[in-house]
């Protein structure tokens, strides 16, 4: 009743081609933007800043990156920890060794070393293909790994290994507060996610889905797969990379390797394949279940009142985390965005049966 | 020349033992078509009910002979293993059939978080000790011709003896059993194999037993060596480049593979290592995979891979 297109005639090319054709939905994103980058600041407490907000949005970029290597272009990838990785040490080593080097440069350019290395991690995607290439992805997670720990420029000669960056801030307004920080990486979601929104509406959208879909027939049919590849790589790994350096420089503040390491890649593909692969949207999904169900796993124990010890937490934790992933993963292989978009198919003819 | 020999030796050994963890992966892959994450986490699992019921075992019925708590240990482990097979393929597989190879690896690495968390906390996070009674005494070989001789440690020894008699075993009841024929049938062809009377349920049970008990042979050579910890589920990560390098339906490609990740791990961190500052055993093997793969994508033995539009 009220969510259909009925009635809303494209009377104009500009019309046919925008993002959400439906007045409905751009009414919705504005009212999400709106309460995102207006009431939730008011609003929330600091504690779910630090613990859920600021997580959420920057793996969430993370996330929207992989998607694009994974869900559009159909590469899998288990080496994503590294990319976030580098694009953190880089912007790392700009911003410590570069006086006055602006923040948002560092992010970008740590972003621009993150494509290089992803980039050349890519190369052998062109003659490996499927769970050959996942495999073989697990390389630069190790190498990057290896880097960050025992190349001593890596980490600007540090003696423990760990790197810390403070004093942030934007054309002098610091970024320090939760607030400001959580502001700071939800308008990097929101310039990246509309980016990669049309980027994937547009032709080389299009290039990477033919590829996933087939790649032998999408090169009869003149899409050469070393450019369609190699740009998802290149793509998807400059968000992944911005994503690590948001992580490390806002979440984190200061940080280890450990920090990127294989668990932060399954996490991550997790999110993507449990939010749904090939959706932007998708990729917030995964993001918000994986960030938020380990702590209410930690915190249930506490709610329901049952006294447990901290090892058996653990274990249980492991436990129902596996447990849920496989559960999910049987009873929605497509992830949340498919039950997303059958919610809105269901909502268009609602409350009519047919 | 001794050094070399030396590390060359040490080399085989420890890839010997890379490939029977990759071989409880090839084993799944070919059956079942499933990238199987889990089999560290079934290899920690099998080695910690190992561990612990040949402690529990005397205790419990009150005996005090090692040998034979030692093989009711190993009775007892497998049968959990089978459980766990059991249970896999009733709860995961079975409700996942024709799910995308993406979707399947990634549930098994739930099932590995599962395996991992349910293991510890019923099995207890300590580190144990497993003897079976291998050897530790050190011999030397050679000892003319080089001067100190080779050293070789009789453990290692015996342990690749298991694991050639554990692939050959295997290779016979692939070849010549009703039971090996049906599971070569299945990795030829799901839909073939049903259609002509092979369960597939069952078959998948037995193969994901079978992966346990190679994951049991596994943990014990590995839990003998290094103790039965958490960190023995990370042996799965040295196996994956062994088995993209042999290929993923080879059981002698698992078993050739691990051999020359063994070697060249060992090489490498002995004689390059030094110049870039050691520590590169852990992304070695997978760069040398790599090289291998980009001259032949589908692995040293793998099937080729036919692209059909």
């Amino acid at each position: 009743m009220l969510y259909r297109e009925n009635g809303q005639f494209k009377t104009s090319y500009q019309a046919d081609q925008q993002i959400f054709p439906i007045l409905q939905d751009r009414a919705a994103i504005a009212l999400l933007l709106l309460l995102a980058f207006v009431a939730v600041p008011l609003l929330a407490p600091e504690y779910l800043f630090r613990a859920v907000l600021i997580p959420f949005l920057i793996l969430s970029l993370a996330a929207l990156g992989l998607n694009i290597l994974v869900g559009y272009c159909g590469q899998i990838s288990l080496g994503t920890g590294a990319f976030m990785a580098v694009g953190a040490y880089a912007a790392y080593n700009l911003h410590a060794r570069i006086e006055g080097m602006p923040l948002i440069a560092s992010l970008l350019l740590g972003g621009v070393a993150a494509t290089a290395v992803g980039v050349l991690f890519g190369i052998p995607s062109l003659r490996i293909k499927g769970l050959y290439l996942a495999v073989a992805t697990l390389a630069a997670q190790f190498f990057v790994d290896w880097a960050c720990l025992r190349l001593k420029w890596v980490t600007n000669d540090s003696s423990s290994g760990s790197v810390s960056v403070a004093g942030l801030n934007v054309l002098g307004i610091p970024i320090e507060t939760p607030v400001q920080k959580y502001l700071f990486c939800l308008a990097f979601l929101s310039v990246f996610a509309l980016l990669a929104k049309n980027l994937v509406r547009g032709h080389i959208g299009r290039e990477w889905m033919a590829i996933r879909d087939m790649d032998v027939a999408a090169a009869v049919i003149g899409i050469r797969p070393v450019y369609a590849k190699l740009t998802a790589f290149a793509v998807s790994s400059f968000i992944v990379g911005v994503a690590g350096g948001l992580w490390g420089f806002v979440h984190l503040g200061s940080w280890e390797p450990a920090a990127f390491n294989l668990n932060r890649s399954f996490d991550l593909l997790f999110m993507v394949i449990i939010g749904g692969l090939g959706s932007v949207m998708g990729s917030l999904f995964g993001a918000a279940f994986i960030v938020v169900l380990p702590l209410v796993l930690d915190a249930l124990p506490y709610w329901l009142g049952i006294p447990i010890d901290t090892a058996l937490a653990a274990h249980l934790t492991f436990m129902i985390f596996g447990g849920l992933i496989v559960f999910f993963l049987i009873v929605e292989p497509h992830g949340i965005a498919r039950l997303w978009s059958t919610a809105k198919e269901k909502l268009r003819l609602w409350p009519f049966p047919h | 020349m001794g050094p070399f020999i030396e590390t060359l030796i040490g080399g085989l050994m420890t890839g010997m033992l890379y490939s029977l963890v990759a071989l409880g992966l090839v084993l799944i892959f070919k059956a079942s078509g499933v990238f199987n994450f889990a089999q560290g986490a079934m290899v920690l699992f099998a080695a910690l009910a190992m561990a612990r019921f040949s402690v529990w075992l005397p205790q419990w019925l009150g005996f005090d002979s090692k040998v034979l708590a030692n093989a009711l240990a190993i009775v007892m482990a497998m049968g959990v293993m089978v459980a766990v097979a059991w249970v896999i393929e009733r709860l995961v597989l079975g409700k996942l059939v024709n799910q995308e190879g993406v979707t399947l690896l990634m549930a098994t690495l739930g099932i590995a978080y599962f395996l991992d968390g349910f293991g510890q906390m019923i099995f207890g996070s300590d580190i144990y000790k497993i003897d079976v009674g291998l050897p530790k005494d050190p011999i030397f070989l050679f000892e003319r011709t080089f001067p100190g001789g080779i050293l070789l440690n009789k453990e290692d020894v015996y342990a690749a003896l298991i694991a050639a008699a554990l692939v050959a075993g295997l290779s016979l009841f692939f070849q010549k059993t009703a039971t090996g024929r049906a599971l070569r049938a299945v990795a030829d062809d799901h839909q073939a194999a049903q259609s002509i009377g092979i369960p597939l349920a069952r078959i998948w049970v037995i193969v994901w037993s079978v992966a346990g008990f190679v994951a049991l042979v596994a943990g014990i050579i590995w839990g003998s060596k290094l103790g039965v910890q958490f960190s023995l589920a990370q042996v799965a990560l040295k196996a994956l480049p062994v088995v993209i390098l042999g290929g993923f339906t080879s059981v002698p490609g698992a078993v050739i593979g691990g051999l020359i990740i063994g070697v060249g791990e060992k090489l490498s961190e002995v004689y390059i290592g030094p110049l870039v500052g050691g520590g590169i055993e852990t992304w070695f093997a997978y760069a040398l995979a790599l090289a291998f793969l980009l001259v032949r994508p589908q692995g040293l033995f793998g099937e080729k891979i036919i692209d059909r539009v």
